[in-house]
């Protein structure tokens, strides 16, 4: 459907030849807005009318007071249905140590929020299809795991800012919600336009670069040059990945474009994964809790991650 | 007089949503204090990790994203 649209506007309505590079680069283009834009409204609006969207302060009360395992599998699932902006991240940071949950599983949920969301599930679904969709999300629950797990192995508790330890939280009877279908739906609008005039930059930026990847790269450039089954590609697009950031569903188009070009898996995951979670402006805002030290460990020790899941898929297929 | 915090460390949400509540109070002819809210430990002192945050006479109100019009209108009329 969005294929004959964009065909239709692209091919006739401006009479551009499918055979050229900006003729394909724009049919890449308008189909992905559209096929996004109406996939991000949609699913945002429903998830919105369920109210299935949690807030931080909920997922505090889940995952206080747990054995460290349960504790680390809730922030890791719950980080993925919990969106948050990443200005929150600071008090998100301190409420939850207050709240004694252990540094690592806090780490655990820092690290699948911004990488794994409902939204971006349906819509890699919706692009690249559901075994790519569950790659990305089985190895990136599994890296929040394990990454997590190594904050608490290096003892990252040392590098926390000594003023977070002191701030005591208090108890807020947040509003209850309204539950009348009127509520709910005004809710979802609020929603949508909330989260859409978040990441709609993102998203756009990145079905333009997937676009003029898709249109004027050479096949032949890509298969010498990112898909040549070097070792070396897979870290290069990780390192790549760190000043380049993006939400994660922006990221996608740009992965679809890979993929067409014949890049390989595990080397596109591993770019998906490190421009969606490891960002120059996010640390930067971290830099407010905990010190230099605990940064790099963290940027380190997700690129390895990020490294060894390319190379695992790149083997695998 | 009510008294109306916008919690946030003043990103730009923050900055919209006591933008929001100083007009809606002045189309509402509602004299408001309005005060902005920066410092962490009183943010999480009022229990919110969700930034912005709008706490109307001392009662949080509201946490994460930018509130609906109706919400705003809500708190600075006075019932």
């Amino acid at each position: 459907m969005f294929d004959l649209f964009a065909q239709f506007i692209v091919y006739q309505l401006f009479g551009i030849s499918s055979d050229s590079a900006l003729g394909s680069s724009l049919h890449f283009f308008v189909m992905d807005v559209a096929k996004i834009f109406v996939l991000l409204i949609a699913i945002i609006y429903v998830m919105g009318l369920l109210r299935a969207l949690l807030s931080p302060e909920r997922v505090r009360q889940y995952v206080r007071n747990r054995p460290d395992w349960q504790a680390r599998g809730m922030a890791v699932t719950l980080g993925a249905v919990t969106p948050f902006c990443s200005c929150s991240s600071v008090p998100l940071f301190i409420g939850f140590l207050e709240a004694g949950i252990p540094l690592g599983v806090t780490f655990s949920f820092l690290i699948a929020s911004p990488m794994i969301n409902e939204v971006a599930a349906v819509i890699l679904v919706g692009i690249l299809g559901w075994k790519l969709a569950l790659l990305y999300i089985a190895s990136g629950l599994v890296v929040a795991w394990f990454g997590g797990i190594a904050m608490q192995w290096f003892r990252a508790e040392q590098w926390v800012e000594a003023y977070v330890w002191k701030i005591q939280m208090g108890e807020a009877a947040l509003a209850t919600p309204d539950k009348s279908l009127k509520g709910r739906h005004q809710f979802a609008l609020a929603e949508v336009k909330e989260i859409l005039g978040r990441i709609w930059k993102w998203v756009l930026l990145g079905i333009g670069v997937g676009a003029l990847f898709h249109g004027y790269i050479p096949n032949d450039w890509v298969s010498e040059h990112l898909a040549a089954g070097k070792w070396y590609e897979v870290p290069i697009a990780v390192i790549l990945g760190i000043p380049l950031y993006s939400n994660a569903t922006g990221i996608i188009p740009v992965a679809e474009a890979m993929l067409g070009k014949g890049v390989a898996v595990g080397t596109t995951l591993a770019l998906m994964m490190s421009v969606a979670a490891l960002s120059l402006p996010e640390m930067l805002i971290l830099r407010k809790v905990i010190k230099w030290q605990a940064l790099a460990l963290f940027a380190a020790v997700l690129a390895v991650a990020f490294v060894m899941v390319g190379w695992l898929f790149n083997g695998l297929t | 007089m009510k008294n109306i915090k916008v919690l946030g460390s003043g990103c730009k949400n923050c900055e919209t949503t006591a933008k929001l509540i100083a007009i809606a109070a002045e189309q509402a002819g509602v004299d408001i204090e309005l005060e902005k809210v920066t410092d962490m430990a009183e943010i999480l002192g009022f229990g919110v990790m969700s930034t912005p945050g709008v706490v109307v006479d001392g009662q949080v109100v509201h946490a994460g994203g930018l509130p609906g019009p109706d919400q705003v209108r809500q708190w600075v009329s006075s019932e």
